[in-house]
């Protein structure tokens, strides 16, 4: 009995403890948005939105960067899709498991982990420098594309293998070409997922740093052409604060950065329940 | 119709092709960039060199490697247990409504910017440190405790996902056995996850690595060896991220082979994540 009475004993230790851990987390979280909400929110107001910053940010609002940042996400997002959903119907649908999707699997996790500050390098010796495009929009864009690549990729591979075979069977059976298997067939049931991935590509894009300051510069002037340098919010909020500009403004960016990044997942989120009670 | 099928499957080919070349192209880039300084230098100066004065032409990145480690040692340090208890906590233990908010919270720490991060340590971790173990506040000490904030929700997805993938008999019969539910979770259940719950940690790792923006804001980015935890100190990334802006010449090459030495040790961390994970058990 007394044994037993031990086990139980850690039991109810390991649980307490366990409990503790995931308490702490939520409550981490919750410090941080509500640190920068707090004191961010009443900054915002309509003028902030659609003000460019005056005199480096300490007056005026964001308006310029928020252009800057759906600028440099379209051109990502415009890019990436078709690479990575391409590459997904090509490894779900046209191969067999063997050397070249293991060598295409391989090489996309390892692009996975590729830290942001080498994509910034890599962005800004290649895209900036070597062919030439000076920092841009198109530089920023391209090399936010290449970053997100994996995620749509991995995500619209899962949304693929979740199709039942026997919606492929059902589609050849009627006479239907892979081609028109895979476009009629698969991909507008796989939609809500590729959807998904193309969401967390767009989050990941607003949120990015250090990628965007070595390829797209941060001009503070709206941009006219895709070959304009522009400054995205993340960029704004990091040079506001660190350099110590305004911490007001700063305040004021970090809660739209945030609320931007909530409000495209709830979207998101919101969208897909829809589509698939739609489909259901 | 024949053709056409033939050509779609080419392009398709193509495309894959083009995705996979990417990882190509910025390895050929960063290296054409960066090995030619490196062998200028002397690898063994470059790599064990102590001192980092680009205007005297020193370039010695001991001191941004030891740095890079300290603080992402410290931040498994955190960073492993409390995210583990996440993942065990989110298969094993919740009440629905509980496992939701922890979700969520999650999610939302998934998308929270590193910019913020930095900046959330820089008004709110730094000053504690400060003023109650003194020392400078930009610290390792701070720059863990972020990142292990950071790489949470890395470690925490993938370990749940391993966890779940474990065939239910596994508990059934640690608890048919007589093994109370804890016991099933320790002896059992995490032991036969062991894999993916290592490849969470190596890619949790990697992320820790890569971090710049916020660890420029926290770490204070002294070029010097560092001796404590409350010292400030200075990362691979962080060496590139506060000076590419300005660096010329050789000292932009510097960078770059910096940018070198980064890249190796994540693709390294990568593909050791990815043989492990693909080693399933059941």
């Amino acid at each position: 009995m007394r044994i037993n009475r031990r086990r139980y004993l850690t039991q109810k230790v390991a649980k307490i403890l366990i409990w503790m851990a995931a308490l702490s987390t939520m409550g981490v979280m919750a410090l941080i948005v509500l640190q920068v909400l707090s004191e961010g929110i009443p900054v915002l107001s309509p003028r902030f939105f659609l003000e460019s910053p005056r005199s480096m940010g300490r007056e005026g609002g964001i308006f310029s960067t928020i252009i800057g940042t759906i600028a440099l996400t379209v051109v990502a997002i415009v890019v990436a899709t078709p690479l990575g959903v391409g590459t997904a119907i090509f490894l779900g649908e046209y191969t067999r498991e063997g050397r070249i999707s293991r060598v295409i699997r391989f090489g996309i996790g390892c692009l996975a982990g590729v830290p942001s500050i080498i994509f910034g390098l890599f962005g800004f010796v290649f895209f900036v420098i070597y062919l030439n495009m000076g920092w841009s929009i198109l530089s920023g864009g391209l090399a936010l594309a290449a970053m997100i690549l994996p995620t749509i990729i991995c995500t619209a591979e899962e949304a693929l293998k979740a199709i039942p075979y026997s919606f492929r069977e059902v589609s050849y059976s009627l006479g239907g070409t892979k081609w028109e298997t895979v476009t009629r067939a698969i991909l507008p049931n796989a939609m809500p997922g590729i959807f998904t991935g193309i969401i967390l590509g767009v989050c990941r894009s607003i949120e990015e740093t250090a990628v965007v300051i070595l390829t797209a510069g941060s001009s503070l002037i709206i941009p006219t052409s895709l070959f304009s340098p522009v400054r995205t919010m993340s960029v704004h909020f990091y040079i506001l604060a660190r350099e110590g500009i305004s911490m007001e403004m700063a305040y004021g960016t970090g809660a739209a950065l945030i609320l931007l990044v909530l409000f495209v997942n709830i979207v998101a989120n919101w969208r897909l329940n829809r589509y698939i009670r739609k489909r259901a | 119709m024949e053709f056409k099928e033939k050509f779609i499957e080419k392009i398709l080919l193509l495309i894959a092709f083009s995705s996979i070349s990417i990882l190509a192209l910025i390895a050929f880039f960063i290296f054409g960039e960066g090995l030619p300084l490196i062998w200028k230098i002397g690898p063994k100066a470059f790599l064990f060199g102590e001192r980092w004065v680009p205007s005297q032409g020193s370039f010695g990145i001991l001191p941004m490697i030891v740095g890079s480690f300290w603080v992402t040692f410290g931040a498994l340090l955190l960073g492993i247990p409390l995210g583990l208890a996440c993942a065990i906590f989110l298969c094993e233990w919740t009440p629905p409504w509980a496992g939701m908010i922890l979700r969520s919270a999650i999610q939302v720490l998934a998308g929270i910017p590193s910019v913020i991060y930095g900046f959330w340590g820089l008004v709110v971790l730094v000053p504690l440190v400060r003023n109650y173990l003194g020392g400078p506040g930009l610290s390792i000490l701070s720059g863990s405790l972020i990142l292990s904030i950071m790489i949470l929700p890395t470690i925490i997805s993938i370990s749940e996902d391993s966890l779940k993938a474990l065939p239910p008999s596994y508990k059934a019969g640690a608890l048919a056995l007589g093994a109370t539910h804890w016991e099933t979770i320790w002896r059992v259940l995490v032991p036969a996850a062991r894999s993916g719950i290592v490849a969470s940690i190596i890619l949790g790792m990697g992320r820790a690595l890569g971090e710049t923006m916020a660890m420029i804001m926290i770490l204070g980015n002294a070029v010097k060896m560092p001796s404590s935890f409350l010292d400030s100190a200075r990362t691979l990334t962080t060496n590139i991220g506060i000076e590419m802006g300005y660096a010329t010449g050789d000292h932009r090459q510097a960078l770059f082979a910096t940018g070198v030495i980064l890249f190796l040790i994540i693709m390294f961390l990568n593909a050791l994540a990815i043989v492990l994970s693909r080693r399933r058990v059941g």
